[in-house]
C-alpha cells in the first residue's frame, strides 16, 4: 500500500461520486435495519464498510445491488436519481456485487458462472466458444490461478471461488464492485490475493465497497471507512489517519465501553500485543 | 480431475456400466434376449417411459420434482383419443389438443410453486389425484376409448423401410463424423469439446439400424423418442433457457441475484414437462391402440422417476443430463424384458428394480454430499 495510491483514492474524490445513497432506511418487519444510513463511493476509491454483526452493513448491499428495495431515502448513479427495483437493474446501472455467499452455482462450471445471467450469443443460444475465450482474459486480467474454466466450481478453492465471483462481478463492466465479506471464509495466503484483486479494481478506476470484519484488510486496502451501527453512519474515517482503536471505538458505540476499557487497560500495561 | 473415484465419477459411470451387465447377464441366461425381434420390443416397451422420463430429468434439473407425470400422461392422452374417436377430430389437431392441455396443466402447477409457494412435492402429487380423476372422467362410463384413427395408430405401429433406416443411420454418421473432425482439428484457443457421444452415436447408429432391419425395421416411434432426446439436450446445453434453467436448480437464490426470471424458468419447466408426459401418453396410447383406466397409473410415473434418477440425473438439483433418461429407461426396460423372459415373477422384478434405484440414488447423494464442504455450507441458503 503505497501512500501514492491513497492519494489517487483521495483525490478521485474532486469529481462527483459515481454511486450515493442518502438517508437510507429499511426495516423487516419489527427489525429496522437500516435508519436513514448515506454512503458514497468515488471512481478508483475502495471504500470499506465496516460495523458490528447486524449493524446492516449487507441490508445496505442488497439496497445498491436490487435485492431489497429501501423503505426510504434516494439513491443516485452518476448524480441521476434511479430506482433500483431488480437485481438486473443494478447491474445494467453498472453496480455489480459479490455477495457473502458468493451465489455461485457449485454444480455449473467456472464459465457458466462467470456469465450467469448475462450469457454471451443470440437470443435464445450460448455462444460458448466466445465465452470461454473471455473468460480466460477476463482471468488473466485478473492475474487470477484457476487450472481450468470447465471444472464445476465446487471443485476449487475458497479463494478460487472468491476469485470467480469477483471475476463475474466485472462481466458487465461496471463502474462500482461491491464485495460482502470477501475475506472473511479465507485463509492468511488466499486474503493477501484477494486484497491484491480489490487493488486491481482500483487501479481500474472503478469504485470498490468493502465490507470487512477484520480492521487489518481494511486498514490495507481502503481509502475510506464508513462504519455503521445500529443502521446509522457512526462515523466516518480517512484510512491513513485512524488507528485500529479509533475504529473499534466506532464500530462499538462509546468510547466508554467495555472493549475500549479493555484496550486502556492493557496500553497502560506495556500495549497491545 | 484427477484418476480418482469420485463419486460423481462413479455416478457418471455407474448407469452404462449397470446397463452392460444387466445386458450380458440377461443374453447368457436367454439367447432370444439379444434377437433382433426382442431388442425391438424392448425399444418400444420403453419409448413411453422414456419420453416421461424426460420430462421429470428436465425438473428434476430445476430442483423440484413433478408426481404428476403419469397422471398427466393419461389425461393428455386421453384428450387426445376422445376428440379423435367420440368427436372425429383430425389427428393432428387431436395431438395438439392433448399437447395443449398439458402446457396448461404445467402451467397451473408452475402457478402453485412459483405463485402460492406451494412445494413442488406437494402440488404435483395434488396433480396426480386431480388429473388421475379428469382422467376418468373424459374416458367416461366405459371407462376405454379404442383408438382407429389411422394416423394415430401409425406412430406406434410405423416402421421405416430398410433403406429408409438406413439414410437415417448414415445421417447420423456423417454428423458424427463431422463433428468429431472439427474438434479435432480446432483452433488452439477454442474450447475442447467431448468426442466420445459423437463416438458412441456415430458407431451406435449403424448397429442399431442392422438389429432393427433384421426385425421389422426402425420403429418410428423410437425415431420420435430419440428426436425429444436430442431436442432436450439441446435445449439443455446449449440454450440460455437451459442454463438458466441449471442454475435455479443448482442455487435458486445466486441465480436470481445474477439477474435471472427464476420463476419464469420454473413456468417453462412446468410446462415442457407436463408436455412431454402427455407426449409419452400419446405413445403409449398408441401402441396400445386404446386409453383407458390404467393409463397414466402411478406406476409410469415411478417408472418414469425411478429411470431418471438410475440414468444418472441428481435429485439434488442442478445435475444430469437429458440422455439419463434414455439410460434410466433402458436399465429399468432391460430389466423388465430379460426377467420377463427368463420367466422370473413380478415381485422380482420390483425387487430388481428397487435395489438398482438405491444405489443410484446412494451415489447421488454421496455425490451431493462431496460438494458441500464444510466452509461453503453457509452458501447454500435455503437447503
Ligand atoms: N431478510 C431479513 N429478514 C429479517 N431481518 C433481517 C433480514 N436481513 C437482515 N435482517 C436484520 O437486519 C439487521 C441488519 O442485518 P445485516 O444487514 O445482515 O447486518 P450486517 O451485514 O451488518 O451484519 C439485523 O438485525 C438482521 O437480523
Ligand atoms: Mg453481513
Amino acid at each position: 500500500m503505497s501512500v501514492a495510491t491513497h492519494e489517487s483514492g483521495a483525490s478521485a474524490a474532486t469529481t462527483g461520486p459515481i454511486l450515493e445513497l442518502i438517508g437510507i432506511g429499511k426495516h423487516f418487519g419489527a427489525v429496522q435495519a437500516l435508519a436513514g444510513a448515506d454512503f458514497h463511493v468515488h471512481a478508483g476509491e475502495v471504500v470499506a464498510l465496516v460495523g458490528d454483526n447486524g449493524a446492516g452493513k449487507s441490508t445496505l448491499v442488497k439496497i445498491m445491488s436490487g435485492v431489497y428495495q429501501a423503505d426510504s431515502g434516494s439513491m443516485r448513479v452518476d448524480g441521476r436519481e434511479v430506482h433500483v427495483h431488480s437485481p438486473s437493474a443494478a447491474q445494467s446501472l453498472g453496480i455489480a456485487t459479490v455477495f457473502q455467499d458468493l451465489a455461485l452455482c457449485d454444480n455449473l462450471d467456472v464459465v457458466a458462472n462467470l456469465f450467469l445471467g448475462s450469457e454471451l450469443g443470440t437470443k435464445a443460444w450460448m455462444d460458448e466458444v466466445v465465452m470461454e475465450k473471455e473468460s480466460w482474459r477476463l482471468l488473466r486480467e485478473l492475474g487470477a490461478k484457476i487450472p481450468t474454466v470447465r471444472i464445476p466450481v465446487a471443485s476449487l478453492s475458497g479463494g478460487q471461488r472468491q476469485t470467480v465471483a469477483i471475476a463475474r462481478s466485472l462481466v458487465g463492466n461496471p463502474k462500482v464492485v461491491m464485495l460482502d465479506e470477501p475475506t472473511a471464509a479465507l485463509g492468511v495466503a488466499q486474503t493477501a490475493e484477494v486484497l491484491n484483486l480489490v487493488e486491481r479494481l482500483r487501479e481500474q478506476r472503478l469504485g470498490v465497497v468493502l465490507i470487512s470484519h477484520n480492521m487489518a484488510d481494511v486498514q490495507a486496502v481502503a481509502d475510506r471507512i464508513v462504519v455503521l451501527r445500529l443502521g446509522r453512519n457512526e462515523a466516518e474515517f480517512r484510512a491513513v489517519d485512524v488507528t485500529t482503536e479509533q475504529l473499534v471505538a466506532a464500530i462499538t458505540g462509546a468510547s466508554d465501553n467495555v472493549v475500549a476499557e479493555r484496550n486502556a487497560r492493557r496500553e497502560a500495561s506495556g500495549g497491545p500485543e | 480431475m484427477n484418476g480418482s473415484v469420485s463419486p460423481a465419477r462413479l455416478g457418471r459411470w455407474a448407469p452404462p456400466a449397470a446397463l452392460a451387465v444387466i445386458w450380458l447377464v440377461m443374453s447368457l441366461s436367454n439367447p432370444r434376449f439379444l434377437s433382433a425381434v426382442n431388442l425391438t420390443n424392448l425399444m418400444l416397451q420403453i419409448v413411453a417411459v422414456g419420453a416421461v422420463a424426460v420430462a421429470v430429468v428436465l425438473v428434476l434439473l430445476i430442483g423440484e420434482i413433478d408426481l404428476s407425470v403419469g397422471a398427466v400422461s393419461g389425461f393428455g392422452a386421453a384428450v387426445t383419443a376422445v376428440l379423435s374417436v367420440k368427436q372425429d377430430w383430425p389427428a393432428v389437431l387431436a395431438i395438439l389438443a392433448g399437447l395443449a392441455t398439458g402446457a396448461l396443466v404445467g402451467l397451473a402447477h408452475a402457478a402453485m410453486v412459483t405463485r402460492v409457494g406451494v412445494p413442488s412435492f406437494v402440488v404435483t402429487l395434488a396433480g396426480l389425484l386431480t388429473w388421475q380423476g379428469a382422467l376418468l372422467l373424459v374416458l367416461g362410463d366405459t371407462g376405454t376409448v379404442n383408438i382407429d384413427d389411422p394416423q394415430l395408430v401409425a406412430i406406434a405401429g410405423t416402421f421405416l423401410a430398410p433403406a429408409a433406416g438406413w439414410a437415417l443411420a448414415a445421417a447420423v454418421t456423417a454428423g458424427s463424423v463431422v463433428a468429431i473432425v472439427g474438434s479435432l482439428r480446432r483452433e488452439r484457443d477454442r474450447p475442447a469439446r467431448r468426442v466420445w457421444p459423437w463416438v458412441v452415436a456415430g458407431a451406435g447408429a449403424p448397429v442399431a439400424v442392422v438389429v432393427f432391419n433384421a426385425d421389422r425395421g426402425v420403429p418410428l416411434a423410437v425415431v420420435v423418442f430419440l428426436l425429444l432426446l436430442a431436442g432436450g439436450d439441446l435445449m439443455v446445453r446449449r440454450t440460455k433457457l437451459g442454463r438458466h434453467a441449471m442454475a435455479t436448480g443448482s442455487n435458486a437464490s445466486g441465480a436470481r441475484r445474477a439477474g435471472i426470471a427464476v420463476d419464469r424458468i420454473r413456468l417453462a419447466v412446468f410446462m415442457l414437462a407436463s408436455v412431454l408426459a402427455v407426449t409419452g401418453g400419446i405413445l403409449a396410447a398408441s401402441r396400445l391402440l386404446a386409453v383407458n383406466q390404467s393409463s397414466g397409473s402411478t406406476d409410469l410415473m415411478l417408472t418414469a422417476v425411478a429411470a431418471a434418477a438410475i440414468g444418472g440425473t441428481s435429485l439434488f438439483g442442478g445435475r444430469g443430463t437429458v440422455w439419463s433418461a434414455l439410460l434410466g429407461a433402458l436399465v429399468v426396460g432391460s430389466l423388465a424384458n430379460g426377467l420377463d423372459l427368463m420367466g422370473a415373477s413380478s415381485p422380482i422384478r420390483l425387487i430388481a428394480t428397487g435395489l438398482v434405484l438405491a444405489v443410484a440414488v446412494g451415489l447421488d447423494t454421496l455425490a451431493h454430499r462431496a460438494e458441500v464442504t464444510p466452509f461453503r455450507e453457509h452458501s447454500r441458503p435455503g437447503r
